[in-house]
């Protein structure tokens, strides 16, 4: 029945678990005093590798595997790559940033490892079930990745914030997914979409619907659901943020528009206002709370609150236009705030000597790369031209006006001019003279890892922000793959076909 | 017979839930979800998941509370205490908890037709086949990859642990930087 073998749909999730338990295994069997770093390298060429399996994924024919849990189309093979992409930045910025003398490194780049296999699953599963255990794999390494400094205070603060109100929204999703169940009887995200047309407990998919959005508007950091955000950063190290804020949202981001698009596009009346409103709130209270910051990560953690809303807003789209948008916008958002979380680590450094904005002060004179770097990402994520930021709100907001929602579009620019204020801060505050009584602190150096880290996220960005083509050409291919009903389900999609079925 | 053992049960669930929120001592809280595991247990074999109760009795009100009066007991954890916060969190939560309450009871006892749940292909249940039959079936055919994967979720749980809960050897020269910080 199926010409493909099993173990190719899951290619890029099976290199990446391996790679974490090489990585686990000779942590465990080097010398104790051997210097664990050589490990990051080993994590990040497993990473690449990962990449290069899901790429491959491409010329396998569209279809699910393991029968029916996990499809490899354009959709995954898109969100694979960006998750990817931003473990291995993540992984380089490690490298170079974790301090000689720091415990259990071979556990941290395992973690952030078997973290992307469960966000490569998140981004592939079409069974609910697999959904929740892909969650909660992802979930966990990065609840666990955040209370990595545990001689400061914060930082098992950040961890235990995080894992009790991470646990009580994967409890709310899977109750979702059991009313769900319930109503249609199947956890299989085909065979929920076809049943749901002709379900009679419509109350019942309809509480579950709102549950399943509250547990993934959670792990996207969308406002009422935010929360947690800026402690959990504020807490987390650098590095781990870099990771955390991208490519888990991402994945979380991949599994809405697969609930709401693939799964329950009938319902789209019930949850496009939804959306709509949580979108409006996130712009809106993200960017007026990050106006107030004085700690660079907890405005940045703000500024995310806010980036997801824009990227909620494609969600009005119609259909592909709204897939495409999104998709794009979580990829020009990875980029850049990776980038950005790369050159604050380097700048405050592991343990975090220089958190407040006030430190950045004559950033530009005290290392000329950095700075700029700085400025670069902070440019992008206000959105202006030639960056990627540009032209992700640009799309997402089309998509928006497309759909109908020109309110929604106006309000996503209002806030846009509202956030370039605090991002402007920032860049202006690191190019003014640096404050001649305050001793220097040197910035991290720059090595061969973190240096490649930086060049991959600014090339990311320039390649989005001046050729969006190619990308937007795949996020177009992903969207037409996430709506087309896949080819090996026996099912037909369309209602037509199914009341010609029934008896 | 089977509706009184049930209400009975359920009101036993119900009770041990209740208790374990009203309870300020950690482990009265702890005795009484070992209640919730039990009854909840008999519910289930009630409603014909004989394997399941098992499992329930086994690993959750077996293994994991066990665990869990162990820890409480090690750690020697007093009575909690009542802040502001906690005050704050109460009066907000309880209305919070009936709302929610309301919204899903209200969807259940709207639904149509809750008796039998009609379930897909590989679940339909044969007569003549046991729970453990039908389960491990669908367990390695169907639903072999979130089996499998399982594993994975397993073992960043123990790395996670070990990386948390290790007390770490600190070298003096380490610290030293910290602190003086």
């Amino acid at each position: 029945m199926n010409p493909v073998p099993d173990i190719f749909r899951i290619l890029p999730e099976v290199i990446l678990t391996l790679t974490g338990v090489a990585v686990m295994l000779l942590d465990a069997a080097l010398p104790p005093h051997w210097a664990r770093r050589p490990l990051g390298w080993v994590a990040a060429i497993g990473t690449t590798l990962a990449l290069w399996g899901s790429l491959g994924q491409l010329s396998l024919p569209e279809g699910t595997g393991f029968s029916g849990t996990i499809e490899t189309s354009a959709f995954t093979v898109f969100f694979h790559v960006l998750i990817c992409g931003v473990v291995l930045v993540a992984l380089l910025l490690s490298l170079d940033t974790l301090p000689e003398d720091s415990h259990h490194q071979g556990e941290f780049y395992a973690l952030m490892v078997f973290g992307a296999v469960g966000m490569c699953l998140l981004t592939g599963a079409v069974e609910l079930l697999l959904v929740f255990i892909a969650l909660e794999i992802s979930s966990i390494a990065t609840y666990v990745l955040a209370g990595y400094r545990k001689d400061t205070a914060r930082g098992p603060e950040a961890a235990i914030k995080y894992f009790l109100l991470g646990s009580f929204a994967t409890a709310f999703l899977l109750y979702g997914v059991a009313l769900i169940f319930g109503a249609t009887g199947t956890t299989q995200i085909y065979e929920i979409a076809r049943l749901v047309p002709t379900a009679q407990n419509h109350s019942l998919i309809l509480a579950g619907l709102g549950l399943m959005l509250v547990g993934i508007l959670f792990k996207v950091s969308a406002a009422p659901f935010h929360v947690w955000t800026p402690d959990v950063y504020e807490g987390s190290p650098t590095p781990v943020v870099a990771l955390m804020s991208t490519a888990p949202k991402a994945a979380a981001f991949a599994l809405l528009l697969r609930v709401v698009y693939e799964m329950l596009p009938t319902l789209r009346s019930v949850w496009q206002p939804l959306l709509w409103v949580v979108a409006v709130l996130s712009m809106t209270v993200g960017n007026l709370a990050a106006l107030r910051q004085q700690n660079v990560k907890r405005m940045l953690a703000y500024s995310s609150i806010a980036h997801a809303g824009y990227l909620l807003a494609a969600f009005a789209g119609l259909g592909n236009t709204g897939i495409a948008a999104a998709s794009f916008y979580a990829a020009a958002y990875a980029a850049m705030n990776v980038g950005i979380f790369a050159v604050v680590t380097l700048v405050s450094g592991y343990d975090e000597k220089l958190p407040l904005i006030d430190d950045f002060r004559g950033l530009i004179y005290r290392s000329p790369l950095l700075g700029s770097l700085l400025i670069f990402f902070l440019v992008s994520l206000v959105g202006i031209p030639f960056t990627g930021g540009f032209f992700g709100k640009f799309y997402s907001f089309s998509a928006a006006v497309g759909g109908g929602a020109i309110w929604l579009a106006i309000i996503g620019l209002l806030n846009s001019g509202l956030a370039a204020a605090y991002y402007l801060r920032l860049a202006l505050v690191a190019a003014q003279q640096p404050d001649a009584q305050k001793p220097v602190v040197p910035a991290h150096r720059v090595g061969i890892a973190v240096g490649a880290a930086l060049l991959l996220a600014v090339a990311a960005t320039l390649v989005l922000g001046i050729v969006p083509g190619d990308v937007l050409h795949a996020a177009e291919a992903a969207a037409y793959t996430l709506q087309a009903p896949s080819t090996e389900t026996s099912a037909p999609a369309n209602a037509v076909d199914l009341k010609m079925m029934m008896p | 017979m089977h509706l009184i053992l049930f209400l009975v049960f359920a009101g036993f669930c119900l009770g041990g839930a209740i208790n374990l929120l009203i309870q300020s001592h950690p482990i009265n809280s702890a005795l009484s979800l070992i209640v919730v595991m039990v009854s909840l247990a008999v519910l289930y074999l009630l409603l014909g998941a004989e394997f399941l109760a098992a499992a329930q009795v086994i690993v959750y009100a077996g293994a994991i509370m066990v665990l869990f009066t162990f820890v409480v007991m090690l750690l020697n954890a007093g009575r909690e205490a009542r802040t502001m916060g906690s005050r704050a969190a109460r009066s907000i939560g309880f209305p919070a908890v009936v709302a929610i309450l309301a919204v899903i009871a209200t969807v259940i006892l709207h639904a149509q037709s809750l008796g039998v749940a009609r379930l897909s292909d590989g679940l339909t249940n044969v007569p003549g086949q046991t729970n453990i039959e039908l389960l491990s079936t669908v367990l390695f055919t169907k639903l072999l990859l979130p089996f499998e994967v399982t594993s994975v979720l397993i073992l960043i749980a123990i790395l996670g642990a070990v990386a948390l809960a290790r007390h770490d050897d600190t070298d003096p020269q380490g610290s030293a930087e910290r602190t003086d910080k």
